[in-house]
């Protein structure tokens, strides 16, 4: 039983970010209809914010310690970041320290512009062609992307860490009676899931409760129509595309404390994330959401020791197993819409 | 009127077969007039060096490219000559190998074996490189040293730590300088035994491939002999990213100890993983929660961040060593680059002198001369003391380092402290050793 709660935790955090990356997908191919493979690159952009912002507020000045030596036995100098210096030791170190949530201010101007860059500058002369070749302008668009992180960032992991007080874990075996540190739970990994139903509740708070949002998903359902009333929906979809970027670089962002940011991490979560949004449904925003978690937590527990051991590396294939399963089943997905990509 | 057979397409179907046959690649036999592959003929001598310049292992072979273009200064006369000075052979003179001037094409793996052979191939075949080193992934040394066996060229490696290198899979035209999985496990045991105590139990996450499975199957060995009891062993996939769901199985195991066989990126991703699941702090049974990584590099070791605090692994090298040749190469480096080297950096750089050296002892580029000088081949002051190129297995045998990560590090780079530098006697194996068991070197190839 112990076994099985912890499974289930893990799966919500691995579900959290397939489904806020799939969200994002789901929001462009809804609106614009483009099937956007760079989608993982706007992921790992977002943790990127991240360690710039960290570096940024970690930019220090050098004074020279004759007390101290460097490597080569010259005199060492001593980094001390500039906010240190002009705020106090205690509260730049402080705002140092909560660079990762800092970074949610920071990165979504940056993702709202890269977004509307990457759907004005290129993606918009897709719309009128194939899939196939707009998977193929945007998979070279991740590979750029990434290219370019790893030529400023270098190929290596970055440790990119949570505040203080959110590190550690949470021992939920004690509360629910079980002995202690049977039931554990990183801080953080609490603090992504809550954000990541944050960001997916005020996303559909917005479709559902604003104009904007019912213009939308009037555009959604019938793009010809809402165009005659006079409606630039074109307009509103670019800003839906920029509003899935931020909501993708957000995840990237809150990502960056659970696993070092690296060049690659885009491309990790990508084909997850797409087999998400086709098995929730293409298009389909709750089904988007839906299937991340399900996904994310099937994952999980096909990776425990004893379903390995009776079936050997089902934790590589499970997510495109019961994908297979759910498309024999249900071929617009769990909750597929009819006659989207079905003409 | 001769009654002749010659018919157009005959002529034309014969004309093809000699025009391949002619512009076949001299690649896998030497040309008429050279003695061996890629023999130079004017003043220069072409080396290839092959790293990762794409790929996860980026930064380690832009580290490598570092040594290999400083190691070929120091043989041109150029800069301080680093560790040339320090090198117990004197053959070395600073006027480049044999007298003509070194002069390197390098190409990029990508940590792939496919796209590193294909690099290897077209530096032996279009640049004409007389010998390949390189790499920092044990598939791609594998890969590459075929490739070099049947190119008959000298193949020198770089960063790769599998026991298959040098075992089952060794060749008479490659040769390591680095260490491997077994002389981790018989340094790093005797070390855990004394800190953790011999009765531990043992929970082994191993990256599925050919590194991870030798690594994990070293450590096991080395840990039971000890007293250690393995609870389990498993694989993860190379591609892993999130290691939470191999994690959290361990607390409900009676394990105290975890022992984390991966490299690169999966060993930052699954180390931080296991410091965020608290297990650090767990007490098993009483005694604290211990972390094994055994091959440790300063590069990942900065990915890891201050998670690496404490934990025990081993490397083949560190720039806090003391010694002369350390001290000379750490300072050569250091002032051209900056920062000191990593061990990728010293190992490719050791390789690049040794094979010049045996080069001029040997008074020939020809593989097989030069193959002959380094087996058995006995040297000193290159950073890790006495040390022996074996003939048997042409693998080198040296003290091995077991480090710590620093607790209290003074800088972006002072990450490691060494905390004790096993002796070559106690890492040393049977050349026909089970670990080892299955290959044979082969004769050696001129080409």
């Amino acid at each position: 039983m112990d076994a099985i709660l912890l499974q289930i935790l893990n799966g919500l955090d691995k579900g959290s970010a397939y489904a806020l990356i799939a969200l994002g997908l789901t929001l462009i191919f809804g609106t614009l209809g483009v099937v956007n493979f760079a989608h993982g690159a706007l992921f790992m952009i977002g943790a990127f914010c991240a360690v710039t912002l960290q570096r940024l507020l970690s930019l220090s000045f050098e004074t020279v310690d004759p007390t101290k030596t460097d490597f080569l036995g010259n005199p060492a100098k001593i980094k001390t970041p500039y906010i240190e210096s002009w705020l106090g030791p205690e509260t730049g170190a402080a705002i140092i320290d909560w660079s990762v949530p800092l970074a949610i201010l920071f990165s979504i101007p940056i993702m709202l512009f890269v977004g509307y860059v990457m759907e004005r500058g290129l993606i918009k002369h897709f719309y009128k062609r194939p899939h196939a070749d707009q998977i193929l302008v945007t998979f070279g668009l991740a590979i750029v992307l990434q290219e370019l992180v790893k030529h400023y960032y270098g190929a290596n992991p970055i440790p990119t860490g949570a505040p203080d007080a959110f590190k550690g874990s949470f021992d939920f075996g004690v509360v629910l009676g079980f002995d202690p540190n049977l039931i554990i739970y990183p801080y953080w990994r609490m603090v992504y899931f809550a954000f990541a139903a944050v960001i997916i509740g005020a996303v559909f708070a917005f479709l559902q409760f604003t104009t904007f949002g019912m213009v939308v998903r009037a555009g959604m359902a019938d793009r010809e129509t809402v165009g005659l009333l006079g409606i630039n929906i074109d307009k509103r979809f670019t800003i839906m595309f920029g509003i899935a970027a931020a909501v993708a670089g957000l995840a990237g962002v809150m990502y960056a404390p659970i696993n070092s940011p690296n060049y690659h991490m885009g491309m990790d979560f990508l084909v997850l994330s797409f087999v998400v949004v086709v098995v929730g449904g293409m298009g389909s925003l709750p089904g988007a959401v839906l299937a991340g978690f399900m996904l994310g937590i099937l994952e999980s527990f096909a990776s425990m020791n004893w379903i390995k051991d009776i079936l050997p590396g089902i934790d590589q294939i499970i997510i495109y197993l019961v994908a297979i399963i759910i498309l024999l089943a249900r071929p617009r997905g769990l909750m597929g819409r009819k006659g989207v990509m079905e003409d | 009127m001769s009654n002749s057979n010659l018919t157009r397409r005959g002529v034309l179907k014969s004309g093809a077969v000699a025009g391949a046959g002619v512009a076949l690649p001299t690649i896998f036999t030497a040309s008429s007039a050279a003695a061996y592959t890629n023999e130079p003929t004017g003043g220069t001598v072409t080396l290839g060096f092959n790293v990762p310049q794409s790929g996860p292992y980026a930064d380690e072979g832009a580290d490598e490219l570092r040594a290999y273009q400083l190691a070929v200064e120091h043989l041109n006369g150029e800069g301080d000559a680093g560790m040339m000075n320090t090198f117990s052979s004197k053959a070395l003179k600073g006027n480049g190998i044999l007298g003509k001037k070194v002069e390197f094409v390098t190409g990029d793996t990508q940590t792939k074996s496919d796209a590193a052979r294909a690099s290897a191939k077209s530096m032996i075949e279009k640049d004409g490189a007389v010998m390949i080193t390189g790499g920092s992934s044990s598939g791609v040394a594998v890969a590459v040293q075929g490739l070099c066996q049947e190119a008959g060229v000298i193949f020198m490696a770089g960063l790769t730590h599998s026991n298959d290198t040098t075992g089952k899979d060794k060749k008479a035209n490659g040769f390591r300088h680095f260490f491997n999985a077994y002389m981790s496990g018989a340094a790093l045991a005797p070390v855990l035994a004394a800190r953790y105590g011999a009765d531990r139990k043992a929970y082994h996450l191993t990256a599925d491939y050919t590194w991870g499975w030798t690594q994990e199957e070293s450590i096991v060995a080395a840990t039971e002999a000890l007293g250690w009891e393995t609870v389990n062993t498993v694989k993860t996939p190379l591609a892993a990213t999130d290691f939470s769901s191999y994690i959290t199985p361990i607390l409900q195991t009676d394990a105290d100890v975890l022992v984390l066989n991966h490299y690169g990126g999966n060993m930052v991703n699954s180390l931080t993983n296991a410091v965020q699941f608290g297990l650090r702090e767990k007490q098993v049974n009483g005694r604290n929660f211990e972390i094994v990584v055994p091959l440790f590099s300063r590069l990942m070791a900065r990915g890891a961040g201050e998670n690496i605090k404490g934990i025990l692994g081993s490397t083949n090298w560190h720039w806090s060593l003391t010694d002369a040749g350390s001290a000379a190469f750490v300072k050569s480096f250091g002032t051209k680059y900056g920062f000191p080297p990593s061990q990728a950096a010293h190992t490719t750089y050791c390789q690049t002198l040794l094979y010049a050296d045996a080069c001029e002892r040997a008074g020939t580029f020809n593989p097989c001369g030069v193959a002959e000088a380094l087996e058995g081949f006995e040297f000193d002051g290159l950073g890790n003391g006495k040390t022996l190129y074996r003939a048997d297995d042409h693998q080198c045998f040296k003290d091995v380092l077991v480090v710590k990560g620093k607790d209290n590090p003074t800088s972006e780079f002072d990450l490691l402290e060494v905390v004790e530098i096993t002796p070559v006697d106690q890492v040393t194996y049977d050349p026909n050793h089970p670990m080892f068991a299955g290959g044979a070197l082969g004769e050696c190839n001129a080409g």
